[in-house]
This record gives structure tokens, C-alpha cells and sequence, in this order.
């Protein structure tokens, strides 16, 4: 139970800049999710939390406390890394009470956070294991079990899932959603996977090249992606970007390009009138393309070509031509689309996302 | 099945084929150290010899400081090695762990101290020993020793080290221990089957070792096996009865630190630390 500050932390690996002033608060009992494409720096700033690497310039803040120069074992943080880390020569029980007798606990107290902990992870029939007689997914909760027994001020994962199939980390998922419950903790947890995201966080943390590029709820990075970058990362299939200018034509606005012209209504970007034509960005979901023939906006509605269709089970992924303008939308499967056949649709206005052309930042609220 | 078998019989063929290599000039030594002494040169091929007795064995015991040259040998050899062994997993880790400047012109030049000949060292090592006022003496002999098998040694413990993989040593460190405490607890516990061949590469070589002993030893009283029994090799004749019975005898204490050895030599103790 613990807040965790970040203040303009800047980490090098010789001439590399990994991190370039990051700067974070992580709130007392928060579960901060930090996401982003690989080699962003996501497990750098763990590391460096825990005092495994040094912090080239910036302070890191535990409780109010700098720790910049305290070893990772006086920093009461718990870890479980990506590869799980456990120890070889040690059973199950031995792996979990490690760090408990090396702050000499009593016996029976050790005994007794063991057996809690087992209980929680359900690994009491592995007690005596060694971790080479384990599966993946019991090691991954074995993992997690040496952490939990610490009962430390923060817990950091790192993409601790990402070495299980599809069906286990839906289960650890949820398991780690009822844990952070239980637990009552700080949590601090790098995933590459949208999902863990959108599921686990209280807060998002998106990173791309060393820098935050957004930080908020789930859904605030979601709805309100504050650039191009973070748009583009979150959500899945991934976000449609149009460039293009906003055109004025008798009181009303269009983004328009050489391919499509899209309506503009005043609620879906009311500082329209200031970009009025200037270059930007459109930004809309696969999911905000409406297809379907009574909810679309007929007055504007535009029409294009199916070019391929790529069934999921319960949707599918139409591939859109108009002009030149490839566009995905996402429809109810078997929609009766074939390829080559002509197809209308609309756009969510709502969640229409409108950027600065040259800034890529976000233009509309 | 059938290809299974014929491999079987193949491998079994090739082991049991190596081991009467290995075996044969053994049990020859062994029948010699046995035959009474008039027939000590004989070549009668029975194992146990007509007459056979163990008065060689006796002699041996009675009649020279056997026992104080096997005495001599054992001290040496046994500080040799867990001297050997310490500094070489200390700084093999080091080598493995850490960046600092000329590890690699280091590591080189350790390598290439083994690729000089032995002979040509036993000057410079004879000058420093005498220096250093340590003639005769068992300290003498175990620097000596324990730095020639020291490159061997760090290379093999470095080598092992690299496969153990770093995060080990991060979480013990994230769970409470300081460098030392995870080289300790987590590093040394894993590398067992290492740690007991540099052991045994140590042991064997400072036990076997004669022309070292020869020039730094020179009171019989110091002596370790080796020169002792060179010693047997009189002038005149030579008693080789006794001195198959003392090549009998010095086998004994390397064979039980084999034996006690291989239950550490199990490798594969990483397997199951990462990943699935
Ligand atoms: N010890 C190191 N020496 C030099 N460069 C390093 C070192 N460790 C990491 N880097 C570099 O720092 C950058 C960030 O690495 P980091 O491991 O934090 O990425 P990540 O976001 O965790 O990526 P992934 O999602 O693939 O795990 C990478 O470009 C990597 O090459
Ligand atoms: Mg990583």
C-alpha cells in the first residue's frame, strides 16, 4: 500500500535514451497497466522502480520517500517477471518463504502466509513441487504466490501472462482481478495485450518511444485518445485514419479528401469552425461504421466497394474501398456482403476523432 | 523397437569396450602388487597369481612413510582444491556478471597461461616459491598448485554461470538478498555439477602432480605420493612390488571423491526456473 512517483526520470544505456522524462504518479491502492509497442520502455521503467537499473536522472518516489539509491531488497516491492524467475533448486514452499526468512519472520508466521497465499492461487497440492514438475500456468501462479506471501507496498508484473494460451491467461486474468481486490495493493503491471488492459486497469498508461503519450481510465484512452499514436495502439481492429481537410459548404462542415466527403455535425466537433480549411486527421473504429441500413445517416451516407471479408465467428471484418480510400468496418457476420459488391454506410458522429495533421494531437473534445 | 534394441547393443558394446580399456592396466598393476616378491617379473597373465600375498602392501606400510607421503599428498591436494574452487567461483562470477575494463583481454590471458608447458613454468615457480622462503613446505606446494588450475577452472564456472539466467539472480535480490546473498544462495545452489568438476579437475591434477612436488620438496618426510614412490625406484633395482602396491593404494582416495562427487555432477537443475 503505497504511492509510486516517477519525476522526470530519464533512463540511457549508454548513448541509447530508453526513457526520456517520464514523469507519473501512481496513487495508493491504484492498478496502473502501462501498454505499448515492444521495446517502448515499459519494462525499463519497472526496473527501475525496483532498483534493478540505475536511474540516469529524475527521482523515483516511494511513499513520498526517494529511493533512487536503495537496493531492490529495502524497497518493499514484489515482483513477477516475465519469465517467471522461480528458483530451480528450491520446491514450491522453499520459492514462496525465499524472502520471508530472509527477513527472518517466525516459523509458524511463514508457515501460516504460505498456506494463505497457496490457498488463494490454489496451489497447496504443489507445496512440494519443484518448479521443473510444473506446467506453465502453475509456475506463472507460483510466481505470483512468491510475491503475494511479501504482502509488499507494490507489486510489479511484467507481461506476466504472456507466456500462457488463450484459455489460461482468461482464467489468471480474472484471477489477478480478484487478487488486486484481496489484496488491497499498489499494482503496477506492463502488458502488451489490450485487453489485460482495458480489463485490469484503473488507470492505462500509454508509452511509445520513451515518452507517456496518454495516462488515464480505460475508458477515457478508449473514447479520447489524445493523438494519433494512442488511437492507433488502443483498440482492436485498429482505428481507421483518413487525412484530409475540413471544407465548409453552406453553414455546414465536411472532411473531405479527394475519395470521400464525411458530414461533420457540430456536436462531433464543435471547435470545427477554427480548422476550417486546414489539413487533419480523421480517426474512426471499425466498430463506429454503421452498415446497417435503418441506423444510417441516409442524407449522408457514402458508398463504396467490399473488397474482402474476413469472417471472426460472431463478426466480421469488411474491407472497404471508396476511391482510393481503404476503410474497416466491423459487421454482424454473415452480413450477405460478397466481395466486389457495393456497400453504404455512415459513421458513428459521436465517436468520430478528429487530429491535427502535422501535431497529430487530438483537435476535438 | 527393433532399431531401439540394436542401439542399445551398439552403446552397450561401445561402453563395455571402453571400460576394459580402462580396466586392463589396472588389474595388472594390481596382480603385480600381489605376486610374491621373487616373481614380481613375471609374465604369468592370471589375475591372482599363484601364491599370491600382500606382502608388498605390507612393506610398503611398514618399511617407507607411505602413509605420511599419502598424508602429505591428501592436505595439499584437498586445500588445493577448495581454495581453487573458491577464488574460481568468485571470480568466474564476477567475469560473467559484470562489465569492467579488460575483462575481455583478462579472460584471454588466462587461457592462454594454460597453452604454456608445464616445464617451462617450473623455473619462474621455483624462483617465487624459494622468494617467498616456502621450500619444503605444504603452503608451497598449494599456492603453486591452486593457481595453475585456476584459468581452467574460472573458464568452465564462467561458462556455466552465463547459462543461469540473470532474472535468477534479480528476483533473490527483489525477495531481500544484497549481490553477495544471491551469489550465495541462488548461484553457488545451481551450479553443484560445475562447482564439482572444477573440483575434481583440481583434485586430480595437484594428486597426480610430480614435477612441481619434485623441484619444491626435498625431505622425503615432505614428500607426497608421487615422489615417494619414484623414490621405490632404487638405483639398482626397483621394487616393483611395492610400487604397484602403492599405485594401488593412491587410487583409493580419488575414486571415493569421484563417488561422492557424481551425485552433484546431475546437470539440467535449471530446467523449470523460466519460462514453460
Ligand atoms: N541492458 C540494456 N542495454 C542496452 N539497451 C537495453 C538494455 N535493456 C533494454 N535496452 C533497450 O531499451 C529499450 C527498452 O527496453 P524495454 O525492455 O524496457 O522494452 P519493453 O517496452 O519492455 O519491450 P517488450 O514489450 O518487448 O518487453 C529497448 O530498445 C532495448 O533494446
Ligand atoms: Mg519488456
Amino acid at each position: 500500500m503505497a504511492s509510486v512517483t516517477f519525476k522526470k526520470i530519464v533512463k540511457k544505456y549508454n548513448d541509447n535514451l530508453i526513457l526520456d522524462g517520464v514523469d507519473l504518479e501512481i496513487r495508493d491502492h491504484e492498478f496502473v497497466v502501462i501498454v505499448g509497442p515492444s521495446g517502448c520502455g515499459k519494462t525499463t521503467m519497472l526496473r527501475l522502480l525496483a532498483g534493478l537499473e540505475e536511474i540516469t536522472s529524475g527521482d523515483i518516489e516511494i511513499d513520498g520517500l526517494k529511493v533512487n539509491d536503495l537496493p531492490p531488497a529495502k524497497r518493499e516491492i514484489a515482483m513477477v517477471f516475465q519469465d517467471y524467475a522461480l528458483y530451480p533448486h528450491m520446491t514450491v514452499k522453499e520459492n514462496m518463504s525465499f524472502a520471508l526468512k530472509l527477513r527472518h519472520f517466525p516459523k509458524d508466521e511463514i508457515e501460516k502466509r504460505v498456506k494463505e497465499s497457496a490457498s488463494i492461487l490454489q496451489l497447496e497440492k504443489l507445496l512440494n513441487r519443484m518448479p521443473k514438475q510444473l506446467s506453465g500456468g502453475q509456475r506463472q501462479r507460483v510466481a505470483i504466490g512468491r510475491a503475494i506471501v511479501r504482502k509488499p507496498k507494490v507489486f510489479l508484473f511484467d507481461e506476466p501472462l504472456s507466456n500462457l494460451d488463450a484459455k489460461l491467461r482468461e482464467e489468471m486474468r480474472v484471477e489477478i482481478a480478484r487478487l488486486y481486490q484481496k489484496l488491497n495493493s499498489t499494482i503496477v503491471y506492463v502488458t502488451h495485450d489490450q485487453v489485460e488492459a482495458m480489463t485490469l486497469a484503473g488507470r492505462v498508461v500509454v508509452m511509445n518511444k520513451g515518452h507517456i503519450q496518454q495516462s488515464g481510465t480505460p475508458l477515457d484512452v478508449y473514447r479520447k485518445p489524445q493523438n494519433v499514436f494512442v488511437a492507433g495502439f488502443i483498440g482492436s481492429p485498429t482505428m481507421n485514419f483518413l487525412r484530409g481537410k475540413i471544407e465548409k459548404q453552406e453553414d455546414f462542415f465536411y472532411f473531405s479528401n479527394q475519395s470521400v466527403k464525411i458530414f461533420l455535425p457540430l456536436f462531433s466537433f464543435p471547435e470545427v469552425e477554427k480548422y476550417s480549411g486546414k489539413d487533419v486527421i480523421l480517426g474512426i473504429r471499425p466498430d463506429d461504421i454503421i452498415l446497417d441500413d435503418k441506423k444510417i445517416d441516409h442524407a449522408h451516407k457514402i458508398s463504396g466497394n467490399v473488397e474482402v471479408i474476413e469472417l471472426l465467428g460472431h463478426r466480421e471484418n469488411i474491407y472497404i474501398k471508396v476511391g482510393d480510400q481503404k476503410i474497416l468496418a466491423v459487421g454482424e457476420a454473415f452480413s450477405n456482403f460478397s466481395p466486389g459488391s457495393l456497400v453504404e454506410f455512415s459513421f458513428n458522429y459521436k465517436n468520430i476523432h478528429i487530429f491535427d495533421a502535422t501535431t497529430e494531437k487530438r483537435i476535438n473534445s | 523397437m527393433k532399431r531401439e534394441t540394436a542401439k542399445q547393443i551398439l552403446i552397450h558394446l561401445a561402453l563395455i569396450s571402453a571400460a576394459i580399456i580402462c580396466v586392463y592396466p589396472l588389474s595388472r598393476i594390481f596382480t603385480v602388487s600381489i605376486r610374491p616378491g621373487d616373481r614380481v617379473i613375471s609374465t604369468d597373465l592370471a589375475l591372482i597369481p599363484d601364491g599370491a600375498t600382500f606382502l608388498s602392501y605390507m612393506k610398503l606400510l611398514k618399511e617407507t612413510y607411505f602413509l605420511r607421503w599419502l598424508f602429505n599428498s591428501l592436505v595439499i591436494t584437498v586445500t588445493t582444491s577448495m581454495i581453487g574452487v573458491s577464488l574460481a567461483s568468485t571470480a568466474a562470477y564476477a567475469f560473467s556478471r559484470f562489465n569492467f575494463f579488460g575483462k575481455k583481454s583478462a579472460m584471454i590471458m588466462l587461457l592462454s597461461t594454460q597453452m604454456i608447458p608445464a616445464g617451462m613454468l617450473i623455473l619462474p615457480l621455483f624462483l617465487m616459491i624459494m622468494k617467498m622462503n616456502l621450500m619444503n613446505t605444504y603452503l608451497g606446494m598449494i599456492i603453486a598448485y591452486s593457481v595453475s588450475s585456476l584459468p581452467f577452472s574460472i573458464w568452465i564456472l564462467k561458462g556455466y554461470y552465463d547459462t543461469i539466467p540473470k532474472s535468477l539472480e534479480e528476483a533473490a535480490m527483489v525477495d531481500g538478498t544484497g549481490y553477495v546473498g544471491a551469489f550465495w544462495r541462488v548461484i553457488l545452489p545451481l551450479s553443484a555439477p560445475a562447482l564439482s568438476i572444477a573440483f575434481l579437475f583440481n583434485f586430480t591434477s595437484a594428486w597426480n602432480e610430480y614435477l612441481v612436488a619434485r623441484v619444491v620438496l626435498f625431505s622425503s618426510k615432505q614428500y607426497t605420493w608421487t615422489l615417494g614412490l619414484f623414490e621405490l625406484q632404487g638405483q639398482f633395482i626397483t621394487q616393483w612390488g611395492m610400487f604397484a602396491a602403492g599405485s594401488m593404494l593412491v587410487t583409493i582416495p580419488v575414486l571415493l571423491v569421484f563417488l561422492y562427487s557424481s551425485k552433484w555432477l546431475v546437470s539440467g537443475l535449471t530446467l523449470g526456473s523460466v519460462k514453460g
